[in-house]
This record gives C-alpha cells, sequence and structure tokens, in this order.
C-alpha cells in the first residue's frame, strides 16, 4: 500500500494546511478535525463515491471563484487543492442529499436500537437538514429474520452499500447480497436464517443506520449515552482483540470494538462481540460459597476470609493451579500465595509444551511475528494446520485481506490510489493472491485459498518441513506423501519466494510440536532467502502466552505430585479442571488434593468439588492484563462495581496473602510492580497502561457518558438517598460520569465519543490519521521479540510417516467458532450457534464400517465412552476423524488420540 | 432618610389592602392543564402503554431522576419493563414530557404529593400509569413509525406504501 | 407588706412580663410582617394563630442542642447567656410607673449604657466560641458596629441628661411634667433610635447576622435553645430600646389619667416595637461601610452638636 510519507499543501477555507501525500481529501478533512459528512466511505473500506455526501467545492486556483462540486471522498489530497466545506453551494447540496436519503426514512429513532450513536442522525444534524418536506407515502420493506445476533429493519436503509461492501468484499460473506432495483434495494439474505459469516456483528457498527442492529443488546436495549464503559480485551480467544464493554444495572449489555490500529481495527469477531452473556449468566457465583454435604452453602466476605485462612492456609504443603483465562496479576498473585515451587500453570503438559516452544520461536527465533494488523500487508500466506476461522477468527479476517494485497498491485501499477475502492476492485477482479493451506480437512478459508492440501498432523509437518527444505536446500529432503502434495510442496515454495513479504501462520490447534516446528523452519528459511518473512501462532487462549511465560510446571506435573500425596490443600484460580482433563483423572487429582479452594466465575464441575468457592470476576469484573499470541500485553479494567462480592482473583489472593505473610499490595500497580521485578521478561507489563495515579490536570477519565441519566433514580428503589459512587483504586479510570471530557491516553478510552460525532464514526476523532494509530500510539506492548543470533535454530526432528491402524482412528480435534471456547458457549443468543456434537470422517471410512451420515456411533478411547452422530467429511484422511473440541459432554477429552468408533 | 420614611409610610399603607394568601386547603386555586405537577404515564388510544422506553426522558432530565429499561413483548413492541421516578428529585422542570416523542409522559396539575417518608416519594411505573391519554388525544406512535411491533400490518401506517416485492422485475 | 417581699414580686414580675412579652413579640413580628406585606401571617395554631408561639418553644425546646465539635464549648455556651442576662439586667432600672420599678438607681442611665456595652460581647464571643469563618466575621461587624454606635447614644441621651439635670430615670421621667423631651429633644431622640436599632441589630441594620452574605452571622452554629436565647434576646432588646424612648422622651408613663400609668407606658412602648417591625418590613439592608460612614460621620457630629446647644441653651435660660 503506497502511503504516503510526502507531505502536500492543502488549503480548505482558504487555509493551509500539510496533509499526507496520496489521501483522500475526505479522509485528511476529518484527520484534520472538519466536520465533513460522509455514509459510503468507511476508513476500512475506502470510498466508493456512492452516496454523494461528502460534497465540498473545488476551486482551480485562488482567482476561481465558481468552484466545481466535487466528492470529497472521490478526490485525492494532492499538493496545492483547494477546497470549500464552508461554502453555501457545498452546505445546500449535502443538506439536499441527506433530505433524498430520507425520503422513505421511517420515524423510527425512539424505537431504534441505532438511536443516540447513529451516523444519520449525527450527518443529518451536521448537513442542516432539519424538516421533512416530503408528504408521499414512505417506501416499506419486510424484514428478514437474520439468526440471534443481529437484528434487521429495513426501512431505515438509506442505500449506503456498506453492509455488502463490508459483508461481501471485506469478510468474504457469501449469504448476503443486494437485492431488487433502483429505490427498492433491499439489503439482506436470499432467504431467512442466521447469518453465516462470523464477522456478521461489524454489520451493527459498519451499517450508518439502525437497518442491522445488535439482537443481543435488544433483550435488554440500553442507550449508549447510558452505559457505563470501561476498554477491555476479548477473552474469547488468543488474539486479544481490543473491546469495550458496557454496563447497565448491574449486568453487561454489549461489547463494541475498541479500535487498535495494532490489533484489531474496525473490528472483531462475532464471539466476541456476542460472547460475553456468560457474565451475565445465572449460574455465576456471587458469593463466597462453603461445602456443607451436598450442597454448597453462602458466606459472607468477612467469614469467608477467616474460615478460608483456617481451613486452607492451616496446611503446609499448599499448591496452586493458575489458569490461561485468567490475567498475569491473578496467576502471579496464585504463585507468590503459594510459592514459586507450588506453582503450576493449568495446562496439561501436552498443551503447556506446544505454546512454551511457540513463544520460544518467536523469542528465540529471527522471524518477527506481525501484529495482528500486520498480516494485513502480507502478500503471500501459508497456513499450516490451523483453522484459523474457528480458532483465531479475526485473524482469518486479516487473511482475507492479505489475499488481496499481491492483485491490487495492478493497480497501484496503473496509478490508481489504493483508497479508490470501486476502481481497484475493478481492476482485481475478485482475483486473490497467494494464499495456501494445508490443513486436516476443509476449512472456511478454502474459499480465497489459491490451493489447499488436506492430510494428517503428521503429513502437514512434513509437506511443512518439506517447503522449509525448497526454500533453503541446505536442509534434509523429505519426501511427501504423494504427486499432489509434491507439486503443491513446490508451488507454495516458489510462491513464498516470489512474495516480498511472506507470512506463515500456524498454531497450537493440533497439538502437534512438529506442525509448530515445520512452521519455523519455512519462516527461518525465508528469512534466510533476504524474506522479510513474518510468523504467526494461534494459541488457545486469551492468556495462554502470558501464564506460560510464568509457570514453569504444568498441570501434569500437579497430578503426580499430588500422587505422591503430602497435599494439604489445592487452590484453584479460574480453571475448571473437567474442562483440561479427563473425568476420572481430576476426580482422582482433587481426591489426591485434601482441602480444595476455587476462584472461579461460573459454577462447574469443579467447583462443584470444592471445599470453598471465592465468586471472581470476569473480564467484566476485574482489571488485569493478558497477552496474546503475539506476545502483546494489553490491560483490561474492570467495567463497573458489582453490588455483590465478585472481585478480582488477585484481590482475594492478596487479601490471603495479607493474612497469612502480612505483605498487602496496596492496589493493581503494586501487584504489577512486585510481577515485574520478579519477572524480568514482563517488564514492559507496566507501560501497557498509564498507571493509577494518571491523572488528565487532576481529572481521573469517566466511565459514564457525560449524558448520562437515572443517577438519582437507580437505585431509588433500594434506598432513596444515593449511594457515594465507588471509587476505583486500581486504574486512571472513574466509575462516575465526572472527569476528563477529552481524548483520554489510548489504553484508556472508556467509549468513543466527539462533539457532534455520537456514532462509532467518532474514531475518527481518537486517531492520528484515519486508519492510523490512535492519540500517543496503539495501546498494548510487545513482549517477544525476535532475537538478532537465532539461538533456537532450525528443527530437524521430522515426524514420521502417519500410518492407519485397522480398526481405529486418529481422532483429532475440530473447531468450532461457536462452541469450541469455555466460556462464550454459556450465553444464549451464542448457543443458539452451537451445532450439535458429531464425528466426521471421510465416505471411505463410513462406507468401510456400513456407517451412514446420521447414525449414532459410541467412540470409545482409554476408559472412557462418547456418543454422537456420524457426518461425512471428504477431505478428511484415511483413517483420521474429527471430533469437535470443547463441545458440551466433550470437554476434557485429550486430543489427538487413538479411538474405536462402534455403530450404537 | 426621607425616602426611608417615605417608604414605611407607604409599607405602613399596605396593611389596608386586600390579602393575597389564599387559604389553602379550604380553598384551592384553579390549576391550567398545562400546569407541572406530578408526572404520569399515559395509554395509547387503543390502550396499550404508550411509552416506548425510549430513555429520552431519562436523557432529557436535568437532575437524572428517571430511570427506566426497555423490555419487549413477544410481537417486538417495546414497553419499559420498569420505569421509575424519584420525586424526591424531580425540579417538575417538564423538560422529560417536551422530550418525549409519544405523549407518554406528562405533566399533571397536581401537586399534592406530599410525603412523611421520602422513600415514599420514588415513584415506580405502576404508581405513574394511568388509564387514559392524558392531554393529548389520539395520537399512537407506532402509527406514524416504521416498526409494525403487532400494531399494525407491515407498511399500514398512517403514511406508508405497503411493503416492496423485492421479486418483481418491473424497473 | 414587706419591702423585700415587695421586691421580689416586682423583680419576678417584671422579669416573667418582659419575657413573656419578647416571646409574644415573635408572633406580634410574624403577624404585622404579614400584614404590611399584603399575606395573613402565622393564622393556623390555636385562634388567629397565637399559639403558633407555643409551638415555636416547644419545638425549639426539643430540638437537638448541637455544639459542634470544633466549637470552643465553654464560651459557646456562654456567649447566649450574656445576651439574655445583660439585656435583662436593664430593665431593673426602667420605672414602669412611679411604684414599679426594680430599683431605682442614680446612675440609671449609667447603668443601661454599661449592659448594653456588656451585650457586644456576647456577640463576639459567640463568634469567636464558633470557630466558623462566617461566625467570626459575623462577630466582628457586630463589636464594631455596637462600639461605634455606643458613642452617639450615649452622647445623644446626655441632652436628656442635661435637661433632666439627672441620671435616674425616675427623675428624667419626672421632669418631663412640662414637655416630652421628645421635643426639645429632637436631634437626640433621633439619633439614639437610629443608635437603638444598631445596638439590636434589628434590621435594617442586621449586618451582623446578615443572612444573604454570612449565612446567619454570628449564631450560624448555634441551634436549640441557645440559638433560641439568641433569638428572645433580639426581641428583649427591642423591647428594652422602646422601653427606654419612651422613659426618656415621651414621659415614660405618663398620660390622661383615664388609663393607669403602667398601660400607658406600655401603649407607647408598643407603638415604638411595631415601628421597629415595621422597619423591618420596609427598609433594605445598608452596606457595612455605609453604615459606619453613616455613623461617625453624620450622627457623631449630629449629636455633639445636640449636646453643645442643648448645653448652652440650660445655661442661657437658668
Ligand atoms: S437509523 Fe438513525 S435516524 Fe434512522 S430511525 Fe434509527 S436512529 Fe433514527
Ligand atoms: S443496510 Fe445499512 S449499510 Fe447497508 S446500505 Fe442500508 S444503510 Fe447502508
Ligand atoms: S419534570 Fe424535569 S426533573 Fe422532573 S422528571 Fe421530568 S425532566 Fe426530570
Ligand atoms: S420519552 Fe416517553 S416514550 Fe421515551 S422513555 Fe420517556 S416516557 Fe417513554
Ligand atoms: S462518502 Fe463520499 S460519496 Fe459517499
Amino acid at each position: 500500500m503506497p502511503l504516503g510519507l510526502i507531505m502536500a499543501k492543502i488549503f480548505v477555507d482558504n487555509i493551509e494546511y500539510e496533509v499526507p501525500d496520496g489521501k483522500n481529501l475526505l479522509e485528511v478533512c476529518l484527520s484534520l478535525g472538519f466536520n465533513l459528512t460522509y455514509f459510503c466511505w468507511h476508513p476500512a473500506m475506502h470510498s466508493v463515491g456512492a452516496c454523494r455526501q461528502c460534497g465540498v467545492v473545488n476551486f482551480k486556483d485562488e482567482n476561481d471563484k465558481r468552484g466545481r462540486l466535487v466528492m470529497a471522498c472521490m478526490q485525492a489530497a494532492t499538493n496545492g487543492i483547494r477546497i470549500s466545506i464552508e461554502d453555501p453551494r457545498a452546505h445546500a447540496f449535502r443538506a439536499g442529499n441527506i433530505e433524498a436519503l430520507m425520503l422513505n426514512h421511517p420515524h423510527d429513532c425512539p424505537v431504534c436500537d441505532e438511536g443516540g450513536e447513529c451516523h444519520l442522525q449525527d450527518m443529518t444534524l451536521m448537513s442542516g437538514h432539519n424538516y421533512r418536506r416530503n408528504t408521499f407515502k414512505k417506501r416499506t420493506h419486510y424484514n428478514q429474520y437474520l439468526g440471534p445476533f443481529i437484528n434487521h429493519e429495513m426501512n431505515r436503509c438509506i442505500q449506503c452499500y456498506r453492509c455488502v461492501r463490508f459483508y461481501n468484499d471485506y469478510a468474504g460473506g457469501k449469504d448476503f447480497a443486494v437485492f431488487a432495483a433502483h429505490d427498492d434495494v433491499y439489503f439482506g439474505r436470499q432467504e431467512e436464517g442466521a447469518l453465516e459469516n462470523e464477522f456478521s456483528g461489524n454489520l451493527v457498527e459498519v451499517c450508518p443506520t439502525g437497518v442491522f442492529t445488535d439482537k443481543v443488546l435488544r433483550k435488554h436495549y440500553t442507550r449508549k449515552w447510558d452505559l457505563t464503559s470501561a476498554p477491555s480485551v476479548c477473552h474469547q480467544c488468543s488474539l486479544g482483540c481490543n473491546i469495550l464493554a458496557s454496563e447497565r444495572y448491574g449486568g453487561i449489555r454489549r461489547i463494541l470494538t475498541r479500535y487498535n490500529g495494532d490489533v484489531n481495527g474496525y473490528f472483531i469477531c462475532d464471539r466476541g462481540r456476542f460472547g460475553y452473556e456468560y457474565a451475565n449468566s445465572d449460574k455465576r457465583i456471587k458469593q463466597a460459597l462453603k461445602k456443607s454435604g451436598n450442597t454448597l452453602q453462602h458466606l459472607s466476605k468477612d467469614s469467608a476470609l477467616q474460615e478460608i485462612k483456617d481451613f486452607i492456609f492451616s496446611g503446609k504443603n499448599i499448591i496452586g493451579i493458575g489458569s490461561p483465562r485468567a490475567s498475569l496479576e491473578s496467576n502471579f498473585m496464585l504463585k507468590e500465595l503459594v510459592g514459586e515451587n507450588n506453582f503450576y500453570g493449568g495446562i496439561p503438559k501436552q498443551e503447556s509444551a506446544l505454546i512454551s516452544q511457540a513463544i520460544s520461536i518467536l523469542h528465540q527465533g529471527k522471524v518477527k511475528t506481525p501484529s495482528l494488523k500486520e498480516v494485513e500487508s502480507y502478500d503471500a500466506v501459508l497456513i499450516l494446520g490451523e483453522d484459523i476461522t474457528n480458532t483465531a477468527p479475526m485473524l482469518a479476517l486479516a487473511v482475507r485481506q492479505a489475499a488481496k494485497n499481491k492483485p491490487r498491485e495492478k493497480a497501484y501499477a496503473l496509478k490508481i490510489p489504493h483508497w479508490d475502492d470501486a476502481a481497484v476492485r475493478e481492476i482485481v477482479q475478485g482475483e486473490i493472491g497467494p494464499v495456501y493451506l494445508l490443513t486436516t480437512h476443509h476449512t472456511k478459508l478454502d474459499e480465497i485459498s489459491t490451493k489447499s492440501q488436506y492430510t494428517t498432523p503428521d503429513d502437514i509437518a512434513r509437506a511443512g518441513f518439506s517447503i522449509a527444505q525448497q526454500i533453503n536446500h541446505s536442509l534434509p529432503t523429505v519426501d511427501t506423501a504423494d504427486d499432489a502434495m509434491q507439486a503443491f510442496v513446490a508451488a507454495v515454495a516458489r510462491d513464498l519466494l516470489n512474495a516480498k513479504r511472506p507470512l506463515v501462520i500456524s498454531g497450537t490447534s493440533l497439538f502437534s510440536s512438529s506442525v509448530i516446528q515445520a512452521a519455523a523452519n519455512i519462516a527461518y528459511a525465508l528469512k534466510d532467502s533476504g524474506k522479510d518473512a513474518g510468523l504467526v501462532y494461534a494459541v488457545p487462549e486469551v492468556n495462554s502466552t502470558g501464564m506460560s511465560m510464568m509457570a514453569s510446571k504444568d498441570l501434569d506435573d500437579a497430578i503426580a505430585r499430588a500422587n505422591e500425596g503430602g497435599i494439604d490443600a489445592l487452590i484453584i484460580t479460574e480453571n475448571d479442571l473437567y474442562y483440561r482433563i479427563e473425568k476420572n483423572k481430576a476426580d482422582d487429582f482433587l481426591k489426591n488434593c485434601g482441602h480444595v479452594l476455587v476462584l472461579e466465575n461460573l459454577q462447574n464441575e469443579t467447583t462443584a468439588k470444592a471445599d470453598y468457592v471465592l465468586p471472581a470476576g470476569t473480564f467484566a469484573e476485574s482489571t488485569g492484563t493478558v497477552v496474546n499470541n503475539e506476545g502483546r500485553a494489553q490491560r483490561f479494567y474492570q467495567v463497573y462495581k458489582p453490588s455483590n462480592d465478585i472481585c478480582s482473583s488477585w484481590e482475594w489472593l492478596n487479601e490471603f496473602r495479607n493474612s497469612v505473610s502480612d505483605t498487602y499490595a496496596e492496589n493493581f500497580d503494586a501487584v504489577v510492580d512486585e510481577m515485574v521485578k520478579r519477572y524480568p521478561d514482563l517488564q514492559k507489563v507496566k507501560f501497557a497502561a498509564p498507571d493509577a495515579n494518571f491523572r488528565k490536570g487532576t481529572q481521573k477519565i469517566p466511565r459514564e457518558t457525560a449524558r448520562y441519566s437515572g443517577r438519582t433514580a437507580m437505585l431509588a428503589n433500594i434506598n432513596v438517598s444515593e449511594p457515594k459512587p465507588p471509587v476505583d483504586k486500581d486504574s486512571p479510570l472513574s466509575f462516575t460520569m465526572e472527569g476528563y471530557q477529552g481524548i483520554p491516553p489510548s489504553a484508556d478510552i472508556p467509549f468513543f465519543w466527539s462533539p457532534g460525532w455520537n456514532s462509532v464514526q467518532s474514531i475518527n476523532r481518537y486517531q492520528t490519521e484515519v486508519g492510523g494509530s490512535l492519540h500517543g500510539g496503539n495501546p498494548g506492548v510487545r513482549l517477544l521479540e525476535p532475537s538478532e543470533e537465532n539461538k533456537s535454530g532450525y528443527f530437524d526432528k521430522i515426524p514420521e510417516r502417519f500410518t492407519k491402524k485397522e480398526g481405529e482412528w486418529w481422532i483429532i480435534p475440530f473447531y468450532h467458532i461457536y462452541g469450541s471456547d469455555e466460556l462464550s458457549v454459556k450465553g444464549p443468543a451464542l448457543a443458539e450457534r452451537i451445532p450439535s456434537a458429531y464425528i466426521s470422517m471421510n465416505e471411505k471410512d463410513l462406507n468401510k464400517n456400513n456407517l451412514r451420515e446420521g447414525d449414532k456411533v459410541t467412540i470409545s478411547f482409554s476408559g472412557d465412552k462418547i456418543n454422537v452422530p456420524v457426518k461425512e467429511e471428504n477431505t478428511l484422511p484415511d483413517g483420521v476423524a474429527g471430533l469437535p473440541k470443547g463441545f458440551e459432554g466433550l470437554t476434557g477429552v485429550q486430543f489427538p488420540f487413538w479411538g474405536k468408533i462402534t455403530k450404537v | 432618610m426621607l425616602s426611608n420614611i417615605r417608604s414605611m409610610w407607604l409599607v405602613f399603607l399596605r396593611m389596608f389592602h386586600k390579602r393575597v394568601t389564599v387559604q389553602y386547603p379550604e380553598k384551592k386555586n384553579y390549576l391550567p392543564p398545562r400546569w407541572r405537577g406530578r408526572i404520569v404515564l399515559t395509554r395509547d388510544p387503543d390502550h396499550s402503554e404508550r411509552c416506548v422506553a425510549c430513555y429520552l426522558c431519562a436523557a432529557a432530565c436535568p437532575v437524572d431522576c428517571i430511570s427506566l429499561q426497555a423490555t419487549e413483548d413477544e410481537k417486538g413492541r417495546r414497553y419499559p419493563e420498569f420505569f421509575r421516578i424519584n420525586f424526591s428529585r424531580c425540579i417538575f422542570c417538564g423538560l422529560c414530557e417536551d422530550a418525549c416523542p409519544t405523549y407518554a409522559i406528562q405533566l399533571v396539575p397536581d401537586f399534592e404529593m406530599a410525603e412523611y417518608n421520602r422513600q415514599n416519594l420514588v415513584y415506580e411505573k405502576q404508581d405513574l400509569l394511568i388509564d387514559g391519554q392524558g392531554k393529548y388525544h389520539g395520537y399512537n406512535f407506532y402509527k406514524v413509525a416504521g416498526v409494525a411491533v403487532g400494531v399494525k400490518e407491515k407498511g399500514g401506517g398512517d403514511n406508508e406504501d405497503k411493503p416492496v416485492d423485492i421479486k418483481k422485475l418491473i424497473p | 407588706m414587706n419591702p423585700i417581699w415587695a421586691h421580689i414580686l416586682t423583680l419576678v414580675l417584671v422579669l416573667l412580663v418582659m419575657v413573656t412579652i419578647a416571646a409574644g413579640l415573635i408572633y406580634v413580628e410574624r403577624r404585622m410582617l404579614a400584614v404590611w406585606q399584603d399575606r395573613l401571617g402565622p393564622n393556623r395554631v390555636g385562634p388567629f394563630g397565637l399559639l403558633q408561639v407555643m409551638a415555636d418553644m416547644i419545638k425549639i425546646f426539643f430540638k437537638e442542642d448541637w455544639i459542634p465539635k470544633f466549637a470552643d464549648k465553654r464560651v459557646f455556651v456562654l456567649a447566649p447567656m450574656i445576651v439574655m442576662i445583660s439585656i435583662l439586667m436593664t430593665f431593673a432600672v426602667i420605672p414602669f410607673t412611679p411604684l414599679i420599678s426594680v430599683v431605682n438607681l442614680n446612675i440609671g442611665l449609667l447603668f443601661f449604657l454599661a449592659m448594653s456595652s456588656l451585650g457586644a460581647y456576647s456577640i463576639v464571643l459567640a463568634g469567636w466560641a464558633s470557630n466558623n469563618k462566617y461566625s467570626l466575621l459575623g462577630a466582628i461587624r457586630g463589636s464594631a458596629q455596637m462600639l461605634s454606635y455606643e458613642v452617639f447614644m450615649g452622647l445623644s441621651l446626655m441632652g436628656v441628661v442635661v435637661m433632666a439635670g439627672s441620671f435616674n430615670l425616675h427623675d428624667i421621667v419626672m421632669a418631663q411634667n412640662k414637655v416630652w423631651y421628645f421635643i426639645p429633644q429632637i436631634v437626640g431622640f433621633v439619633v439614639f433610635f437610629i443608635a437603638g436599632i444598631a445596638e439590636t441589630h434589628r434590621l435594617p441594620f442586621d449586618i451582623p447576622e446578615a443572612e444573604s452574605e454570612l449565612v446567619a452571622g454570628y449564631h450560624s452554629e448555634y441551634s436549640g435553645m441557645k440559638f433560641g436565647m439568641f433569638f428572645v434576646g433580639e426581641y428583649l432588646g427591642i423591647t428594652l430600646i422602646s422601653a427606654l424612648i419612651v422613659t426618656l422622651y415621651f414621659g415614660g408613663w405618663r398620660g390622661p389619667h383615664f388609663l393607669p400609668p403602667v398601660i400607658w407606658f406600655l401603649i407607647k412602648m408598643f407603638v415604638f416595637i411595631l415601628i421597629f417591625i415595621l422597619m423591618r418590613a420596609s427598609l433594605p439592608r445598608p452596606r457595612y461601610d455605609q453604615l459606619m460612614s453613616y455613623g461617625w460621620k453624620i450622627l457623631l457630629p449630629l449629636s455633639l452638636l445636640n449636646l453643645l446647644i442643648t448645653g448652652a441653651c440650660v445655661l442661657y435660660f437658668k
């Protein structure tokens, strides 16, 4: 993308400005802080010039008094250009244009969920159009059912085409389109049904009107101005997309994208957007619980602290189990409390080893792991074994953008600016750049792949090693399965070498260290051939990387230690052992550990077995730092103070540490200080966000908007005297609406708003330039940078070819964006989209066993049995079966494994 | 000095003027219909709740004494799940009535709301909702809005055409 | 009757009557203010609202008598007592009738001046003890005002003394058998009247309490019965000044014989009390500096002049 560093001088209303060359006028005007109306232009999808709303008058030179009307979004901001935004003709044009767009607009604002954050409202006001003159009848449309996430109200459409451009062109959706013609155009699906694309939720933010609104929010609708919001980080996968989490009346109401120019940009996936409902679940643990008989009984906070101190901490040998979904601080506090030797990471050895390996490759190796946003800038991609659409959805969206880079060069060669989207697409004609997929079975990204090959995990690794060898001939040769694969390997090696910036993506999802090593080898080989190569590993959970950087031992070590006996008590922080390991293993472990204390947010099998349970906060009620797959440490903030005893795990643990060893961390920053002192690798975590003493002038940053309503009535049913608002000693944010009203530091943006810009389009005001970084730099700090001298070196442990076993299947995990995540599945909206459990195998294997799709089978493996129906998946290799990961009844299954499959 | 004495004299003369005090509660003053007193929630001509839970009154209220939560019936018609006004905070400015796009919230000529216990000044929806249409008769928001929500057929509003058949080919 | 008993009886009687009148004035003032402002005033409790005072009294007795933590406790308690005592003491020298008076002091007038100077202490101490900036400001204003006006008050009275040739109030009343002193001493009367208002810090000279600036001035922190004492003290002050005016300038108990002397005295006194109230109803409060310059620049020369002329006349006509 030719982003100009050269500056251009432009004149807006006769005042001179210096702007970066190569942008369009609309972008630069918005960055300069002008109020210029627009609809069809979107900072991520650029210009098509469809809505005619951004009209300005363009003058030839200073003597030209007439000028001509141009669309700012279609005009390059070239040196010396003169325009007027304030010219009365431009004003009249924009107001008239809105009036025309609104001819059929319904009188819906009061019942429209967009109201109060509606770009159309903002633009109407900005344009000056205020009185409806049209008295004809309004055109109406039927609406469609679009699934549990998105509500459709077609009457409100102003035909800006942003939705199709996002859904189809940007996110690669196939089940959405524009229908009919002239003033009847209709944006929707061919037939009613859930929108299939994993990024459909972004329509809520992309559509400038209330056609597409958040259906989950609708269940407990609250206006934007009434939400208490905090900057947060999505906890639903390892990418760590930035989100804004919002609360009202003690419940999380919605998640919006928090723009981060280095991570997720303007979008997030639907799992992140709609998968928060577990935080409001009635399964939440809200008070301390104590086991009495077979039930759990409520305890007050103080008596819980006292009893647990006496009961648990009177023991000598106490061990702690951390968690990849708990923050760095919570893991650290647990470690401090039980001691270095007694702290165990909360994942099995196999997974732990994979993550550690990925970390060491990114840290010791010589290839840089790009940020999520940077992924979009690579021009050739190879994905090794990972179904990223389902394990790291936003990575898939980034790859879809990367796939467009190579073909677009043709357009740039013709001097078409990158922002002229319609023209660029005209040249590209749907062509996609080199994207190669080497996976176990058909995945959704096959839609954009140049070529996909399917084989077993071991053979994926072998093919990977082979590709590396083809790039760097000094590596040992590896033979591949067949000619097709051979040809594939050659093609991949060629295209990666032809690219300027090749990218290799892999991950831990196949539980194969060979795949991870093979990916590293390819990236190293590319680097050695002088390429600006990148390497991305997807890891399982939000803080898998962070926890692994801290834990030297894992769950299996803990189990081994427990088997030796002598453990008095066990503390588990935000971890359901039954989700991690098989039931009988977990049962035995808990039995061997004496007393059990669990800090958890939702009731689960582990809490049912605990002697004491403490209510731990989810992302909504706690503050912490998490490290994503890129090694980026990011802070998430408590959204609201709950009225119950829920608080961050580290706060509970801090209390215990105080009563046991009399050391007490005053607040969150004190915990971070201790942590970075202990772990020099985490040094930079301190700078992930401003500390609690940060003030703008003397002011904190308010979590509530300036127009927050109902303060004197919200709690009046409980007591007519309003309580003192809670104080946040852990962050620079306040829980009230009082505080600094300008643009806060980039890591502490609780909501996007700017005068005149109530919708998310106000993000423009928070950026140094449109689509660029936030003022003061994008938030988050990278902890893993490659080493100069490549300490890691090439890997040479090439796995054997996969060999089938008669009568048994090599059962590998299949991932689902909705279903393969521990917590998001607990929310009702997301749960509607979870497919029912199944086992997949190819037609040949089915026939061999006299099975037909839908037949129920029993899978038996090391002492366990599962019943599921079979499904045909012809791309799966012979002798390999796919079982969904993390589904109800399938949690705790350790992949991959040999299993027998018999018909019920 | 003299002017002081003069004003004392003039004030002294007020003694023989008519009293302005009205002996409430024996005598009650006439209150015009647009008097800003107790707040009520009114109903549509079709007798369902007028309030569409748009939160505009709450946003307009300068003392933030209105709080409500929107919810929907099975047809998608929105109404407040709860609607609370803390009259111990209300300044009877009437901004909520101004803001209301549906004529749901209205201030009526009644001010006799005193309570011994301040808590009793917190009115919930059942205390606010009246049976009639209040000051503004005949207005039904859903007849002029675009959403159907069981009040009308889609496109059956006062100012609407029937929904477009998007499959027709006529240009 | 045993003269001692008679004395004690007069004493108790005067005390009771004065305090009752002062309390009753609360009602009278509210009612009269209302009458002059086209309102009705208290009219709900008892006939014509007469029991309003009772209700207020009961209320004030049962109010929490709160002493702020930051206050100087002993002085805080002492201050309101000083008001009451200093004013009530002065009543001792007032001759209500030839027969009814507590003591017949030779230096009656000086005693009054002495006592009213003591009254300034109550304000200073109250403001000081409250440990509150508004109270202190009020106290400073109060003491300055009272000290200044004390001067002209004393000087204005000298005319009367010169004419009557005595400090004894009895004698002064007796000396007015020909003409009430307000005719020859009209200037002295006016000065004394104005200084009297300032001494009692009544409106329009209620600068030490100026609600609009100082919350309630020196007694901001007072509540319950202590506040009640300041409150009643103020009305006692009005009564006292009115009684003195009557005694010094309006012939005391003198009047046509169809009414007994005490009634004449009371009637005259009430007329002045009503004038006090009328002033409150009609006049705005001057600025503090206006008050001071008015006192020093106008009243002082005026009263000196009055004394000079009176002296000259007395000498001349002797
Ligand atoms: S889309 Fe915007 S303008 Fe249209 S009804 Fe909704 S809030 Fe109002
Ligand atoms: S549905 Fe929304 S995004 Fe799509 S064309 Fe209409 S207004 Fe634009
Ligand atoms: S009248 Fe004014 S103060 Fe009272 S509820 Fe309405 S907007 Fe609020
Ligand atoms: S403004 Fe009217 S319709 Fe909207 S919430 Fe208030 S009462 Fe209901
Ligand atoms: S924004 Fe420029 S034409 Fe739509």
